[in-house]
């Protein structure tokens, strides 16, 4: 008897377990989205402040690299719609498929004139290419057109105000960080995100 | 992979039995180890890619009408960031500081300014609760200079979520005699 009883103790049937746990295995990997890579990898600085940045209706601009400006939004049919009125705008020509391939494009830096050429590249060339940044001097506003036809385009499709973060590297100087900020508030942008990364409360 | 081969040959009913039996129990428990691994892999990573962030609201910069309120100095601190980490800071007027609040360094974190931020709250509290204001607490405000960091920026407007200040303010005006602070020994 008690050589049965050991043996019923030593083999448990996991099948089911192992449904369970390869059932929930299924829907956190579909569930789980592919990382971006980033255009500008930043090192973001580090603060308590626990509040998540909303999933769309989103704008963010990076800065890092001695004050180079990278532009990023959320959603395809923005995007393309932001595209569509900056084209506009610049008298530039996209075509449907450049907008298409846009729409699923990580964020940029260069020059509207210069955009079609990154789109054309694969993604594994674009982090290679070198870009300048978005123009963002007094003479060339590129970077305040973005952001104004991104809130028009966010308007129009999703009837929503157009959130920004601003992503900047920790050992951007001040001066940059306030261009960007200036920028914002001309267009009475008064409240904004900073994308920070996650630290302890007793640091 | 050879006795697999000769199984099928011509074999009894007992050896067809018995395969059959070995079949019926594989042993799962490392493959249900495996599977926990993974899923608390995909959990973790899901949840904790999400990248955190802090809002900041900034006065609205063509409003004009009311640049010159006038406030208590002895409720206002001045935070000057300066390059490569320094900070300083004063309380009330730069010519004239409140008690013990005559211009002096300080370095990030919780042993630095928190803990002088801390015990200003508190006086300022009680000094506005002596005039029968309890509700006027402190006003910080932040002058970040040119040479000052992202980093900088962004400590201490985290020690100012930390410490619950209830009205600061980001300045970019320097005066010639607070530049002279940053720069000076």
């Amino acid at each position: 008897m008690a050589v049965k009883m050991s043996k019923k103790a030593a083999s448990i049937d996991m099948t089911a377990m192992c449904d369970v746990a390869f059932l929930l295995l299924t829907f956190f990997i579909l569930t789980a989205t592919a990382k971006i890579p980033e255009a500008l990898p930043v090192d973001t600085p580090a603060s308590t402040v626990q509040t998540k940045l909303p999933e769309t209706d989103l704008a963010t601009i990076t800065i890092g690299g001695k004050g180079k400006v990278f532009y990023d939004l959320k959603g395809r049919e923005i995007r393309k719609r932001a595209l569509e009125l900056m084209g506009q705008k610049y008298g530039v020509e996209f075509s449907d498929d450049d907008k298409d391939k846009f729409a699923l494009m990580e964020g940029f830096g260069v020059p509207i004139q210069n955009l079609k050429q990154i789109i054309d590249m694969k993604s594994s060339e674009r982090s290679k290419a070198g870009q300048p940044g978005v123009p963002k001097d007094s003479i060339d506003n590129q970077l305040a057109q973005w952001v104004q036809n991104s809130r028009i385009a966010n308007i129009e499709i999703n009837a929503k105000e157009l959130q920004i973060a601003i992503k900047g590297d920790a050992k951007e100087e001040y001066p940059a960080i306030k261009k960007v900020m200036d920028i914002l508030q001309d267009q009475k942008i008064n409240s904004f995100s900073l994308v920070t990364g996650l630290r302890g409360k007793n640091f | 992979m050879a006795e697999l081969n000769t199984g099928d040959g011509g074999g009894g009913k007992d050896k067809k039995v018995r395969s059959k039996k070995q079949n019926s129990k594989v042993d799962l428990t490392a493959m249900v180890d495996l599977a926990f691994l993974l899923i608390t892999f995909f959990m973790l990573t899901t949840t904790l890619s999400k990248p955190q962030s802090m809002s900041l609201g900034l006065p609205d910069k063509d409003d004009k009408t009311d640049t010159n309120i006038k406030v208590d100095e002895n409720r206002t601190m001045t935070i000057l960031l300066g390059k490569d980490n320094k900070l300083v800071r004063y309380v009330g007027l730069l010519a004239t500081p409140v008690a013990g609040g005559a211009p002096k360094d300080f370095v990030y974190g919780k042993e630095g300014i928190r803990k002088e931020l801390l015990s200003r709250k508190q006086s300022v509290l009680a000094y506005s609760t002596a005039k029968g204001k309890p509700k006027n607490g402190m006003i910080v405000i932040i002058k970040p200079s040119k040479k000052s960091n992202y980093r900088n920026l962004v400590d201490i407007l985290d020690e100012m979520a930390i410490v619950e200040v209830p009205t600061y303010a980001i300045v970019n005006e320097f005066t010639p005699e607070e530049q002279k602070l940053l720069e000076g020994k």
